[in-house]
């Protein structure tokens, strides 16, 4: 199973998302943003980072890199897509999910260990988990804070589109709690927090975030 | 080649909140400035581009790439002469 981790200029967490696809039992591919390849990949991860140094807004300028068109396509016919904290400003600022993330409301950066409520445990990157279930993964972001238009976000609740509400504090100031969102078909997740940090006893809070890589594999072979 | 200046400014929604902003207020009422009630911020772009501009493609740039009608409003100034 073929597992894309795309790297842009300033992306840091590239080779933490590979490193989580191998332990979960994938092949993990190394992508370039410049190339018009996707090497045959099953799914695709943006990981976190500063891609272009945060520059014009977060993830804007990642969002319209060339492979980017070939992401946006695969992902239009249920390619599986997973945006973590920067991938996921990338996913918002593509128009793959909805939304934006802005600058935390307290102005600080933000980085501790952090507990997630799973609201939907039937999407590409979250059937290992279950409804309700509670998880400890790592968030560290300035920008954080998930908005929209309160229609815009009555829509995407009334949709069930929420995939993660933080608990126990919000980090950020996102709307109502939200910490990751789903597309219609919930093939493209993408959510602040960090899954590919808390995979291994040894570095991590949990193991908490393998979850998303197991399911992924098991969602490509079911595709 | 005659070159224009055109320039872009963007702000967040209104109903989008401003932390920025109101660090930059909270600093004003420090300094004394009570009579200021609320700030914005926001980008500012200058560009130059060959010729007349093309108040279409313009429009373009500024919705889809300097702005995002997510969260921001943008505001086109073409020159006048």
């Amino acid at each position: 199973m073929r597992i894309g981790v795309l790297t842009f200029p300033g992306s840091l967490d590239d080779v933490d998302a590979a490193r989580a696809v191998r332990l979960a039992g994938g092949e993990p591919v190394a992508l370039w943003h410049a190339d018009h390849d996707l090497k045959d990949v099953d799914a695709v991860i943006l990981p976190g980072g500063f891609s272009y140094g945060d520059y014009l807004r977060a993830g804007a300028i990642a969002a319209r890199a060339p492979l980017m068109q070939d992401v946006v396509a695969r992902a239009n016919d249920g390619m599986p897509v997973l945006g973590i904290c920067n991938g996921f400003q990338v996913l918002c600022e593509a128009g793959l999910l909805p939304g934006a993330l802005t600058r935390n409301s307290h102005l600080h950066f933000r980085n501790r260990d952090q507990v997630l409520v799973v609201e939907r445990a039937d999407t590409a990157w979250t059937s290992e988990y279950s409804e309700g279930q509670r998880i400890v993964i790592p968030v560290k972001n300035g920008e954080g804070r998930y908005v929209g238009s309160d229609a815009d976000l009555d829509r995407l609740e009334g949709e069930g589109r929420v995939v993660f509400r933080y608990a126990d504090g919000n980090p950020n100031g996102s709307s109502r709690d939200i910490a990751g969102v789903t597309s219609e078909n919930g093939r493209v997740v993408g959510l602040m927090p960090h899954p590919e940090h808390a995979v291994e006893d040894l570095t991590g809070p949990s193991t908490d975030g393998l979850g998303f890589f197991t399911s992924v594999l098991k969602a490509v072979v079911a595709a | 080649m005659r070159v224009s200046r055109v320039v872009v400014d963007v702000v967040l929604k209104a109903e989008i909140s401003d932390p920025q902003g109101q660090a930059v207020l909270g600093a004003l009422g420090r300094l004394g400035h009570d009579g200021v009630r609320s700030v914005r911020q926001g980008k500012h772009f200058v560009l130059e581009v060959d010729g007349t501009p093309d108040e279409a493609e313009l429009k373009q740039i500024a919705e889809t790439l300097l702005a995002n009608p997510v969260i921001e409003d943008v505001e086109l100034h073409l020159p006048t002469d």
